[in-house]
Formats: structure tokens, sequence, C-alpha cells
């Protein structure tokens, strides 16, 4: 094998350029090739291979949608099912530098809602970054019970952006004052804002972008996708590596275009039904059984100077 | 648009009075008042859609929008003129249309759900 060549462990020899098209997901995780965009699943990894591959990387978590409030039959309470997720976040056996929240923390915005997520997530003692989703801005005044807790150092409606060991994370905005029929959407103000947030970064430098409603265009009969996301990707475009962490479909769905890497995670509260697959993107009522198979967490494992990222999702099952 | 929301009801009034709130009181006054036979109609958000999604009324009457599902949604209207909390099951949201028109309206959680109203 040349030395730009690596071997998967089905067997596939992959050149450095090709692995940016077929991308390895470690961890406990899948191995993914791309073919006309959509991901294919080739096999699993095992959980030995998984804590090998994270060694030496910086690991961060994702959780979404906890819904705090959300409390129907479709689900268990969203407290109990958010309460197993962060058990699991604390039996992890390498702990993550720090977790992002993509979202949809509360269902109804109460200050009660916000009040028990912060306790329950904040029995990490990992520090937490937050975007807003839209179930988190339906308070009587439209985000400030958000803002109140989550606004410090941030921009506009909550956007911001921080470096972590190399890495550029730039957490946005998507849900802020949704119009008629329309699609998520960023807006001017947050669009020149990333302008100057990227302007002048080298283009090694690794960027990781999260948001609550997807960056790319997954089912836009139901709202899934965001209007002006184009112009945000034409920015982050000149980049060697993108990666776009999303929640707000409560289901794991991935792309890989160029060099940007887009994966949506599992929701802790309740699934939603794949798209199309159902008259309306409501809470999905299935088996007790079968709930916390479809309920998770995601974590990502940096190698700083490997192109290469590691994408595992945990169900709660 | 001048609209006034339907909970504004004559015990407020004299509540107002004798509380002394002058100020209040002449601002309520000053808001037109619904004509006689004004009626209540009922739009049913069931399966992320309004039923039914589009609705001619009368001048001055009331709607009561009244959310069905097990998912949460708001009531806003196209032209800003309206806005309801966040409605969870059950949960309803009355508005009283004043003035004659046609008021389109959305879910500001789900912005696919649209309906409209004309108000003769």
């Amino acid at each position: 094998m040349r030395k730009d060549e690596q071997e998967t462990d089905t067997g596939f020899v992959l050149t450095r350029r090709h692995a940016l098209e077929c991308m390895v997901w470690a961890g406990t995780g899948v191995l993914w090739t791309v073919s006309g965009g959509i991901p294919k699943s080739l096999g699993l990894l095992d959980a030995a291979r998984a804590a090998e591959a994270a060694q030496g990387a910086m690991t961060f978590l994702q959780i979404s949608d906890s819904h705090i409030g959300f409390d129907k039959e479709a689900s268990v309470t969203a407290v109990d099912t958010l309460t197993e997720a962060i058990d699991r976040v604390k039996a992890l056996p390498v702990k993550p530098a720090f977790m992002i929240h993509t979202g949809d923390i509360t269902h109804l915005s109460k200050a009660g809602e916000f009040d028990d997520a912060a306790r329950i997530i904040g029995s990490t003692g990992l520090e937490v970054f937050y975007v807003p989703g839209e179930h988190d801005l339906i308070d009587p005044e439209q985000g400030k019970a958000y803002l109140d807790r989550y606004g410090k150092g941030t921009h506009g409606a909550g956007w911001h952006s921080f470096d972590r060991d190399g890495v550029h994370f730039i957490g946005l905005v998507n849900v802020f004052d949704l119009k008629a029929g329309g699609l998520g959407n960023l807006g001017a103000e947050q669009l020149a804002w990333l302008k100057s947030d990227l302007d002048g970064r080298p283009a090694s430098t690794p960027i990781v972008v999260f948001a609550h409603i997807p960056l790319w265009s997954i089912y836009p009969q139901w709202g899934w996708g965001t209007e002006d996301a184009a112009q945000a990707l034409t920015l982050l475009r000149r980049f060697g590596s993108v990666t776009v962490l999303n929640g707000h479909i409560h289901q794991i769905m991935q792309k890989v275009e160029g060099n940007m890497v887009f994966h949506t995670a599992r929701s802790t509260a309740f699934p939603q039904p794949q798209p199309g697959r159902a008259d309306k993107p409501g809470p999905m009522i299935v088996p007790a059984d079968q709930l916390r198979s479809m309920l998770g967490l995601t974590s990502v494992d940096f190698t700083v100077g490997e192109e290469r990222l590691a994408i595992t999702d945990t169900t709660l099952a | 648009m001048n609209k006034q929301p339907s909970k504004i009801i004559p015990g407020m009034l004299q509540k107002a009075l004798r509380m002394g709130l002058g100020t209040t009181l002449i601002a309520l006054l000053a808001l037109p008042i619904a004509p006689a036979g004004a009626t209540e109609t009922q739009v049913t958000i069931s399966n992320f859609t309004f039923k039914p999604q589009a609705l001619t009324i009368s001048r001055g009457d009331t709607v009561r929008f009244v959310n069905s599902d097990d998912m949460v949604h708001t009531i806003v209207a196209g032209d800003g003129s309206f806005r309801s909390g966040a409605l969870d099951t059950d949960d309803s949201f009355v508005w009283t249309f004043s003035q004659p028109g046609t008021i389109a309206y959305f879910c500001g959680l789900h912005p696919f759900m649209k309906g409209s109203i004309v108000v003769k």
C-alpha cells in the first residue's frame, strides 16, 4: 500500500483523497460509504477498536432534542430518558472534553423545564455549549428565557464560536422568527457575522458547525432544511474539513459532500418518523421495549493532524 | 388592523374602575366594540393541520384555535398582528377579528402548517 492509502476492516483500500468521500465511522459505529450522496452502512466495528480509535483523540459529545416537559404517550417522561442518556455520559471510559446541545432543550420554554435540563445535564460536571431549538424560544418574550440562561457571550439570537484543540466550533441559530411555509433561517445579520468569524482563518482549520435544524435539505415538506444554508456553506467551502452537526429530526442521517460531513443526532426524548414515511412529523408512538433503541447521543473524536474523524452514535437501549 | 383579545370582558372594566385604573379604562374604551350578534368559530389543530384551513367570518367574530395534537403548536399572523403563546395539547387561543380583510396565519414551530381567515 502507498503511504497515503489505508485499509478498512472490510479490506477496501482507500486513498487519502477517497477518504473524504468514503468516510470511516469508527467507534461502536458503522463503516459508511457514499454512493450518490447517500451513506451506506458496510459493517460494524467492535467496541475494542472503538476504544483504540478514541485514544489520543479529543472527544466531545453531542446531545439533542431533550424536550424536557414533553410527557405524552409516545414517550416515557423526557426527564427520565435525558437522565438515562446523561448516566451513559457519566459512565464513559474516556471523559469527553465538553458537550454540545443542538437545541430543543425544553418542550415549552418554561422556566421549570430549563431548570430540570440544567440540573440533569449539569450533573456531568462537563462544560456545555448550546444552540436553541424552536421549542426553546416560545416563552412570551420569544427567547428571553433561553438567552437569560445561555446567551452570555453570544450574538443576536444566541450564535457564537469557540476553539478547542485547534478545532473551530461555530454554533448557529436557525430557529428564530420562522416564516410561514418556510424552513429554518439564519438571516443576513448572522451570515455577516459568520463571514467575519471565518475571515482570515487558515483553510486547514478543522471546522465544526452545530445548529438545531439541519443545514442540508432533508425534507422541505416538513421544514427539515434551512432556507439560506447555501450561503453559510459557501463561506465554509474553502476549509479542508467541515463537520455539520444538527438535531431537530430525531433520527440519524448522514451525508458527505466534498470536504463537508453532515450528521443529525437522535433525540433523547422521542423518535420521529422517517421523511415521507408518515403523514406528518409528529412524535412516533413505538412499543415501550423499542423506544430506547430509537433514542440516544452522539460522540465525536478528533485526532489532530488527521482529516478523519469518528462519529459514534449510542442508543439508550 | 385594530383587534382586541376577546378576554376583555365587562367584568374586567368594572374591576378596573373600582381599582381606579382610569388610564386603562380609557384605553379599553378606545378599542372597537364588536357588533351585536358576533359569533365564535372553532379552528381545530389536528395532525399538524388547521381544520378548517380556510374560514370566512364576519367582522367582530371570534375564532378559538384549539390544539388537539400531542405536539405543541403556536398561532402566528402572517402580518404580525397576533401571536399566541405555546399551545400544548387541549390549550386554546382566542382572537377577535374587528377589521375586514384576509388574514394568513401559520404555526410558529411548524411553519408548513398554514391557514387563512377571511373577515367580511
